[in-house]
Order: structure tokens, then C-alpha cells, then sequence
């Protein structure tokens, strides 16, 4: 079951910055963001409402140079993307790396049946003829698992329920065969039923395809069923990373502790849950050690003068923190 | 258990007060300076006029612009200048008047309909079906016919017609907003009904309909001062720029700046509205 | 037992579709959406009541029936042995003073060109909570109770978080004193940690004060949490009521248990018994004949597919809807 491809990686971010706005009110939305995700693997990306998760995938395929800047380097297959012209970024998103959005209702266009905009992709990115579109469309429905598929080409995104319509925005995303899906909150907006669906569908076609994915969610869970990797977001940076198993079972980032707290799973029923204190700090005056410092039980006097780098001891985990939680599976009773 | 860092969990209000939006926009400001300059010109027209807008004297019949009189003097030697300031009362007061009747009326009954329905809805819907089938100025001229010219009808006229159109605006912005929990909140509270119409609805309703206005007065003195220049609003002599206009239309080419001044007065103070209304969106949504 | 506060009983509601003028000739069937499909629970004083099910299933239109911002039509709601519904009673907004509701979005609920003292003291005043001079040390105590500093008074709800307004849509229930608690999805636009913040607060109060509170949620772990009974609905019945322990333990119905086993476990490891559904919800516009489960059920038989399963109380569980729920093993 922990089988765990050693391919070399196929997506390299390095040192991803995205900065918001400009003169005396920068927003600092991504901070110095690393991180690898290797064929057929699964990258999650954790962490509260605001804390940069959303910026982070679309810093990857440039979408963010519209209202921000962004620094860094993304390597996709050994060519940094961040400095690639707008023009080449149109003939990767969607053909190699494909996304998924945040609100499943609004990005498909109303007014094109579904057949048709899976089409769009598939011209825009491949040299296939109609009928081979055709054919690739009604085998992509199906894959998704949507009955009758070849009937339903013809139908508009409102003829389809909430569920349909996200597996509808995975088969355009993934009509192309994209060698990585960036999907930020695939299954937010689902009931847990059609989320489990959904999740088994991402996961079967990642190790079917042997395709990267970067999967952005705020609920643990998710993460705990489907990732291979985790990182956990906090004020725009990263502050833990490693092995889902590892993270979950042993979280050793205050922040994550925390977070696995919250979270009402093992709790004796009716009692206070564990909540984190305050709120996250506004982007706009981060302090100047740890952005987390303000919130934290561990917190020491270091803590409030620098701000602790993303360190890496055991090679397997990084965490950015002076002083590590050790407990080990304490969170996981 | 409790949490004592709540308070500094409050954001800072750090935006711009609505003063500093305002001052932002150069195009409301222009809007607001034309409308201010306009307002002062109408409440206090004997300080800003140099002469006595009625006085006549025949020999200065039909003078071109000069020092004396910056825009000539008209048919009976009356200077246009002083008319024109002096219109200002009698036009921006059809701004007002021919407005606000209509609108009071039909932000009441728009937000009635729309946050009662039923029957009453469907009522209003034939009535506004039954009145915008009709252009706008027909129907006015319609019931201009009727009453008799003169200013006082004309009000009642264009009131007749003009609230319809504010009554629709507020219905569907009405039913818009009931679709905000705020207001499921107060009947859940067990607010009267006018209370939550009222107090709740209407503030958070008002926005277009005051947009709507703006542009609506700019509408009104262009029919105001078109009914005046058919002889169907203002009566001569009494100063109002379509009045003005038409006394001047015979001598359009020997004569020009009597109808050219009060017609770029109109095309001011419409400019001047428009400029206002398109500014006060932004303003007055509510911020969030 | 303890009494019941709240009864539903037999509660019918559906939406009137549209019909256009092409549907009527051509004889097409009105296209209502049948939200509520008889509905019958009690609530009992003092209790939480979690309920639970897919969306679209009737969670929010349950919820906005009981506090008569729709009515149902059939069926009735009875406080204290009478039916709110009632000509007599409909005038009484006493009613909506002592039940209150408390919403999902906690950007639309308040109104937005109010401050929360204005909202605040709008409630006092309206149901003449007290005397006009008590008011601010009133609205004082109310800030306390929900843990926002006071000078949140003085601010718009634009100046809050979702957590904080949250706090302030509890503020604004509490204010009238009520006696029950209608919470619709409460937390569910919230983060985790402010969730729990809110949760704690909730039950907190509900010590307090001795509230009985309806708990809508969709996230099944929080409802566990908090709720001491659970009900499952699915297409607008009640599948599966009883004892939130023992439901969550051992749920019976079909439908409860693949709910159930679809919410992802915190233990990576813990992935194995998850009963797939096939299909999706069916349309709550034509409910299928018979159990409306049965195109998704794996256990379903011929009986199950015409005749309508009852909700009926099992030896040492709740009560089930289900013509099979004894030889049906817990998975
Ligand atoms: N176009 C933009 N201009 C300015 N600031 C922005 C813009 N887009 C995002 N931000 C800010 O960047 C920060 C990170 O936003 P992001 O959308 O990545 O959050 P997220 O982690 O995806 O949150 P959620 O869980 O709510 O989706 C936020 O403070 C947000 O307000
Ligand atoms: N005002 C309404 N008009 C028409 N249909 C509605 C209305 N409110 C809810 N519905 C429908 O009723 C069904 C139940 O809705 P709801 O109670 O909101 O579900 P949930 O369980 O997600 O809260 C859904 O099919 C929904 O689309
Ligand atoms: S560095 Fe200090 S303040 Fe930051 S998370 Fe670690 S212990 Fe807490
Ligand atoms: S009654 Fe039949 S179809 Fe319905 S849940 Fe039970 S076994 Fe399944
Ligand atoms: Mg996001
Ligand atoms: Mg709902």
C-alpha cells in the first residue's frame, strides 16, 4: 500500500514569491514557497481561508502576473515557467498542466454544451481529427463516470447537478492528457458522497496515468485519504512539509498540531474542542519573527525577533519552527 | 476555554473614507461642482445676475454679445445673461419637482410589490406593461392635454408617468435583496413586515433607484424646458431655458446666442447629473 | 423522557415549478420539487438534534419551515401543543421570539448598513426585552456571552470576520431570550479553528442557558460532536433517527451507513470500508416510487422498489425507514 514512485520529479518550485498591489500597501500572498511533485504522485496543499493556497497554483501556471508579481523559478520538466512568455503559458495550461477551479458552478461556460468545450481543449492542444475528438470526449465522460455519456455531448452545463458538472470541469482538465492537474477545493462545494467519488477518481487517474497533481483543500481528511505529500500553508508561507503519514500521525509544526486539534475526530462527544487562538495576522502587517508567534503555545522569545526558515533535519520532513513539537502521534490519539 | 485575543482580531478600518473615494473620482467631482454652481445660481439669482431679468428696453433689441451684455440681449432688448441665470430657478426646480413625487411614490409601492407579491403584483405588472408601451414624452404630452398647460401640470403629468419606472427598479431590487438572509433574519426576529421593508430592505434597495434619479433629473429639465418650448410647461415671460429657446428659434441665424446659451445651460446641468449619478454607484454601495 | 418542546408531524412541502404556457398544452406534469416528504420529529427540550443528508435534500427548507419562513403544505408544527401555523397563532410573533434561527452565510445575514448595536438593540426593543435604560448594559452582557469586545458595537458587519459575525447572528438570537435554537449549517463558511471556537460557544451557551437546539450540518464529524440525537434525511425523509452515539456506531439504514463511510478518516491508513453509492442524489423532482434509495440501495429487493418503507423503531437502535434494516449487517 505505501508504494511511492522514485521518479525523478516533474514539477520543481523554488523560492515562489507572489506579491499583490504596489507602493505602501504590498500584499505578501506567497512567500518563498519550494516544493517538488513527482510523476504520478499526489501534492496537498493545506491550510486556513487566506492563507495563500489558491495564489500558489495559479502563481504556477502564471496566472497571477494579471494583478501581481511573481518571482522564483517553477521548473516543469527542467524549463523554468516564470520566465516563459504569456504565449507559451497559453499552449501548457490546459494541454500539460490542466486546472481545476475553486467554484465548479461558474467556470464552465453556460453557453456551450459540454461536448463542445471539451472539444475546445482538445483542438487547442492536440493534433487529433473530429472524429477522434469526438471519440476522446465520450471515452473522457465515461471515465468520470458519467452515464451515457455519448447522449449527454450534446447537453448544457445547467442540464447537469453540482457533482456532474465537477466531473465535467475533470474531463475538460484532463481530456488533454496533462502530465500534472493543479485542482484547488475539487470537492468543497460536494456532499462527502460525491466528494469520495471524486477523490477516487483523481487518485485512480494519477497512478493510471502516472499524472502529478496538486490538490488545494482545507480539510484534513481529504488529505489524510488521498495525498502521497503535504504541505501546510500558514500567512503565505510553508511551514511543514513532508509524508502524509508522517505529517498527520506526528504533526511537529505548532500550527499543525493545531489544525489536527481542531478537527472534532476522537473527541469525547460534547466537549470544548481545541481551537487554535485569534486569527491569522493580516498580510498587510506580518510580524516581524514568526507570523505564527502571535497564536502559539510553544512560542519563546526568539520567536518574536526572527522568523524561523523551513529546515529540514530528517530529510523526510521540513518544518519551520524553532522549536518543534515532539510528541509523537499525540494529536492522532 | 474563552479567548481573550478577540479584540485585536478586529480589523483595522483601513479604507478610504467615502469623502476620500469622492475626492478619487474626477469625473463625480466636475459632476458635483456643475450641480453646486448650478443649485447656488438657482436659490440666489439676483446676486449672480447683472441685470433685471425682465426689464425691457427697445434700444438694445437683439444685441450680440459685448462687455455689457456677456450674451446679448433678446427680442425685446432683455439681457439674455440675466434671463438665463434666472432660469436656473425655474429649471432646477423641475429637477426636483418633476422628480421626487415620482420617486417617493415609487420606491413606496415598488417596495410593497416587490416584498408582498400575490395578487398586487401581478396588478402592477399589467399597470407597468399598460404605461411603457407608450413613449415617455406621448404620454406626458397626453396628460398635459388633458389638465392644461402650466408648470403645476406639468409636474403632475410627468409624476403621473415618471413613478412607474422608479416603482420597477425598486420592486426588483427589493426582491433582489430578500434573497439576503438579512431579511429572512427579520422575520425570523418577528419584525413587523413595514419594519423590515422599511428599515431593512429599502437603505440596502436605495442605491440604484438614487443613481436612477440623478440621471432622471437630467431627463426631467430636458422635458421640462421641451414642454416649455411647445408651450405646454413655463409660460412666457417667465425665464426657462426651452422657453428661452423658443423665443430665439425664429432668428437662429441672425440671432444665435439666444437660443445657444440656454441650450448649453441644459446641456450642462444634464452632464452635471449624469456625472454625479455614475460616481454615487460606487459611493453609496455598502462596504464589505 | 423529557418532554417534547417542538413537534413536526407529518410535514409535506413542495416548491411549485414553473409552468410556461407550452407545458400546460403540452400536458407536461407541473414540475414541483418536492422538498419535504413527510417529516415527523420531536424535538425535546434541552436536547441537541443533529441533522444530517446530501444537499438538496430538505436540511434548510426543514429548518426554514419551523420558523415559519415557508409554510408547509401539509402536515403541521406544534410548540407546546399548538400549531404555529394557525390563523391565531401566525399573529403571535412570540413564537418568533422564542424559536430563533441562526444562519449559514454569515455575510448576508446581517444587514449591512447596520451596526451591531443597532441589531442588537433593534431585537431588544421590538420584542421589548427590557427597559429602554437597561439596554446598553443588556447589549453589554450579549458581547460578553459571545465573546466580542464591546467596541464591536460601533462597527459595520463589513469590519468583521465570518467568525466574528457569526458571533453576532448568535447575539442578535440570543438577545430574545429564546427558548430554541434553530442552527442552519452555523459553521459551515467558517475554518476549522474558528469553527471550533464557534462550537464550544454554542454549547457553552446551550449549558447556560438551557437551549434546545436543532444542529443542520453537512460536515457528519461536527455533528457527531455535538448532537445527543441525529436524524438522516435523504430526499426529504427522515431515513434514520436515534441516539447520535449509537447511529454513528452502528447506523442502520443503507443510506446512513454509506454517508457514514464516506467522510474521510484523519488516519491515512483508514481507508478500506467505504461503501461507494452509485448514481447521484435523484432528483427531488420526481422522487423514485417505492423506497426513494432504492436506484442507489445494494441491498434493495422487489418489495423495496413499490412499496414505501415506514419509519419504524428497531430492539436497541433508533428508528428506521427500511423494509430490511434487521438482516442488513452493520458494515
Ligand atoms: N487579485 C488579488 N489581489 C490582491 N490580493 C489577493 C488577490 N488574490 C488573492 N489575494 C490575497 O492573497 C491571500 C491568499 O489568497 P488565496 O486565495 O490564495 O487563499 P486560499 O488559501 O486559497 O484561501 P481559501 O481557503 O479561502 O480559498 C489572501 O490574503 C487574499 O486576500
Ligand atoms: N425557495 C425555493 N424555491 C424552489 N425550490 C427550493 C427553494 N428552496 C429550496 N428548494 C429546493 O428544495 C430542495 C431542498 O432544499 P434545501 O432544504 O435547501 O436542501 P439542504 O438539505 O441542502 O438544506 C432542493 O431541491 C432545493 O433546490
Ligand atoms: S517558531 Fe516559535 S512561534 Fe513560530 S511556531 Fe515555532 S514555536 Fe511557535
Ligand atoms: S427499503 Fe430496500 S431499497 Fe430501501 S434502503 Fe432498505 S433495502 Fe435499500
Ligand atoms: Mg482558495
Ligand atoms: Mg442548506
Amino acid at each position: 500500500m505505501t508504494l511511492k514512485s522514485v521518479h525523478s520529479p516533474i514539477l520543481q518550485v523554488e523560492d515562489l514569491c507572489t506579491t499583490f498591489g504596489s507602493g505602501i500597501a504590498t500584499i505578501p500572498a506567497v512567500r518563498d514557497v519550494s516544493f517538488s511533485v513527482n510523476k504520478g504522485e499526489i501534492l496537498g496543499l493545506v491550510g486556513e481561508s487566506g492563507s495563500g493556497k489558491s495564489v500558489t497554483l495559479r502563481s504556477l501556471l502564471g496566472l497571477s502576473r494579471r494583478y501581481g508579481e511573481t518571482t522564483g523559478s517553477v521548473y516543469w520538466k527542467g524549463d523554468n515557467l516564470v520566465v516563459r512568455s504569456e504565449a507559451d503559458m497559453r499552449r501548457i495550461r490546459g494541454g500539460e498542466i490542466a486546472m481545476i477551479f475553486q467554484e465548479p458552478m461558474t467556470s464552465l461556460n453556460p453557453l456551450l454544451t459540454v461536448g463542445m468545450q471539451i472539444d475546445e481543449t482538445l483542438k487547442a492542444h492536440t493534433a487529433m481529427n473530429a472524429s477522434e475528438r469526438k471519440a476522446r470526449a465520450v471515452e473522457m465522460l465515461d471515465l468520470v463516470g458519467i452515464p451515457a455519456a455519448r447522449s449527454r455531448l450534446g447537453e448544457y452545463p445547467h442540464q447537469f447537478s453540482g457533482g456532474m458538472r465537477q466531473r465535467v470541469m475533470i474531463a475538460i482538465a484532463l481530456a488533454a492528457r496533462p502530465q500534472l492537474l493543479l485542482a484547488d477545493e475539487p470537492t468543497t462545494a460536494l456532499d462527502v458522497t460525491i466528494q469520495a467519488q471524486i477523490l477516487d477518481l483523481i487518485l485512480s487517474l494519477a497512478k493510471d496515468f502516472d499524472m502529478g497533481v496538486v490538490l488545494v483543500t482545507h480539510d484534513l481528511g481529504v488529505v489524510a485519504q488521498t495525498c502521497d505529500q503535504v504541505a501546510v500553508m500558514y500567512a503565505g508561507r510553508i511551514v511543514e512539509q513532508g509524508a502524509v503519514r508522517q505529517v498527520l500521525r506526528a504533526p511537529q509544526h505548532p500550527y499543525t498540531v493545531g489544525l489536527m486539534r481542531s478537527v472534532p475526530e476522537n473527541v469525547p462527544p460534547r466537549t470544548p474542542l481545541y481551537s487554535i487562538p485569534g486569527t491569522p495576522p493580516s498580510l498587510l502587517s506580518l510580524p516581524e519573527g514568526c507570523a505564527f508567534s502571535a497564536r502559539c503555545p510553544q512560542k519563546t522569545v526568539l520567536c518574536e525577533q526572527s522568523r524561523p526558515h523551513l529546515t529540514n533535519e530528517t530529510g523526510e520532513r521540513a518544518v519551520a519552527c524553532f522549536s518543534r513539537v515532539e510528541t509523537q502521534g499525540d494529536a492522532v490519539a | 476555554m474563552t479567548d481573550l485575543s478577540l479584540s485585536s482580531e478586529i480589523k483595522p478600518s483601513r479604507r478610504p473614507s467615502r469623502m476620500q473615494i469622492a475626492l478619487r473620482k474626477p469625473g463625480f467631482m466636475a459632476g458635483a461642482a456643475i450641480i453646486g454652481a448650478s443649485t447656488v445660481l438657482a436659490l440666489f439669482p439676483n446676486v449672480f445676475a447683472p441685470h433685471d431679468p425682465n426689464f425691457i428696453d427697445y434700444l438694445a433689441v437683439r444685441q450680440p454679445p459685448s462687455w455689457q451684455h456677456p450674451f446679448g440681449t433678446d427680442l425685446l432688448g432683455r439681457d439674455s445673461l440675466s434671463r438665463v441665470i434666472w432660469a436656473y430657478s425655474i429649471n432646477m426646480q423641475m429637477a426636483v419637482l418633476a422628480t421626487v413625487f415620482a420617486l417617493t411614490i415609487g420606491v413606496i409601492i415598488g417596495a410593497l410589490v416587490g416584498y408582498y407579491r400575490g395578487i398586487a403584483d401581478m396588478i402592477f405588472g399589467r399597470v407597468v406593461d399598460a404605461i411603457i408601451t407608450f413613449p415617455f414624452l406621448v404620454l406626458v404630452i397626453a396628460v398635459v392635454a388633458v389638465l392644461g398647460p402650466g408648470l403645476i401640470n406639468m409636474y403632475i403629468a410627468i409624476t403621473l408617468v415618471g413613478w412607474v419606472y422608479y416603482a420597477r427598479l425598486m420592486r426588483a431590487e427589493v426582491i433582489s435583496q430578500m434573497t439576503n438572509d438579512y431579511a429572512s433574519a427579520g422575520i425570523v426576529m418577528g419584525y413587523s413586515d413595514l419594519r423590515i421593508i422599511f428599515r431593512h430592505l429599502l437603505p440596502n434597495a436605495l442605491t440604484p433607484i438614487i443613481v436612477y434619479w440623478m440621471t432622471d433629473m437630467a431627463l426631467a429639465i430636458l422635458l421640462g424646458s421641451s414642454l416649455g418650448y411647445l408651450g405646454l410647461g413655463a409660460q412666457p415671460p417667465q425665464a426657462e431655458w426651452g422657453v428661452l429657446i423658443a423665443e430665439g428659434r425664429n432668428f437662429i441665424t441672425t440671432a444665435w446666442w439666444l437660443s445657444l446659451m440656454p441650450g448649453i445651460a441644459i446641456v450642462l446641468t444634464g452632464l452635471g447629473f449624469s456625472l454625479i449619478g455614475d460616481g454615487l454607484a460606487d459611493l453609496l454601495r455598502p462596504r464589505g | 423522557m423529557t418532554e417534547a418542546v417542538l413537534e413536526i408531524k407529518d410535514v409535506n412541502l413542495a416548491f411549485k415549478g414553473k409552468r410556461t404556457v407550452l407545458d400546460v398544452l403540452s400536458n407536461r406534469p407541473s414540475r414541483d420539487v418536492h422538498a419535504l416528504n413527510g417529516v415527523s420529529l420531536d424535538l425535546r427540550r434541552g436536547e441537541t438534534l443533529g441533522v444530517v443528508g446530501e444537499s438538496g435534500c430538505g436540511k434548510s427548507t426543514l429548518a426554514r419551515c419551523i420558523v415559519r419562513l415557508y409554510e408547509p403544505n401539509d402536515g403541521e408544527i406544534l410548540f407546546q401543543g399548538k400549531d404555529v401555523f394557525e390563523a391565531s397563532e401566525r399573529k403571535d410573533r412570540s413564537y418568533n421570539r422564542r424559536v430563533q434561527m441562526m444562519f449559514q452565510d454569515p455575510y448576508s445575514s446581517l444587514n449591512p448598513r447596520m451596526t451591531t448595536r443597532q441589531i442588537l438593540s433593534e431585537a431588544l426593543k421590538v420584542h421589548d426585552m427590557c427597559k429602554e435604560v437597561d439596554i446598553p448594559e443588556k447589549m453589554s452582557g450579549l458581547m460578553d456571552l459571545v465573546q466580542l469586545p464591546e467596541d464591536a458595537l460601533d462597527k459595520y458587519p463589513h469590519e468583521f470576520s465570518g467568525g466574528q459575525r457569526q458571533r453576532i447572528g448568535i447575539a442578535r438570537a440570543l438577545a430574545v431570550e429564546p427558548e430554541v435554537l434553530i442552527a442552519d449549517e452555523l459553521v459551515s463558511a467558517l475554518d476549522v479553528s474558528v469553527q471550533a471556537q464557534i462550537v464550544n460557544l454554542l454549547l457553552d451557551l446551550q449549558e447556560r442557558l438551557q437551549l434546545t437546539i436543532l444542529f443542520v450540518a453537512h460536515d457528519l464529524r461536527l455533528v457527531r460532536h455535538v448532537s445527543n440525537r441525529v436524524a438522516v434525511i435523504y430526499l426529504g425523509r427522515i431515513v434514520e433517527i436515534g441516539d447520535s452515539e449509537t447511529l454513528f456506531a452502528n447506523p442502520s439504514h443503507p443510506y446512513s451507513q454509506a454517508l457514514l463511510s464516506a467522510a474521510p478518516s484523519l488516519d491515512p491508513d483508514d481507508k478500506g470500508k467505504k461503501i461507494h453509492l452509485e448514481g447521484e442524489l435523484p432528483s427531488p423532482l420526481d422522487i423514485p416510487p417505492g423506497c426513494p434509495f432504492h436506484v442507489r440501495c445494494r441491498h434493495k429487493t422487489p418489495k423495496c422498489t413499490t412499496e414505501l418503507p415506514r419509519l419504524r423503531p428497531l430492539d436497541g437502535r433508533g428508528s428506521v425507514a427500511c423494509h430490511h434494516a434487521e438482516e442488513i449487517e452493520n458494515v
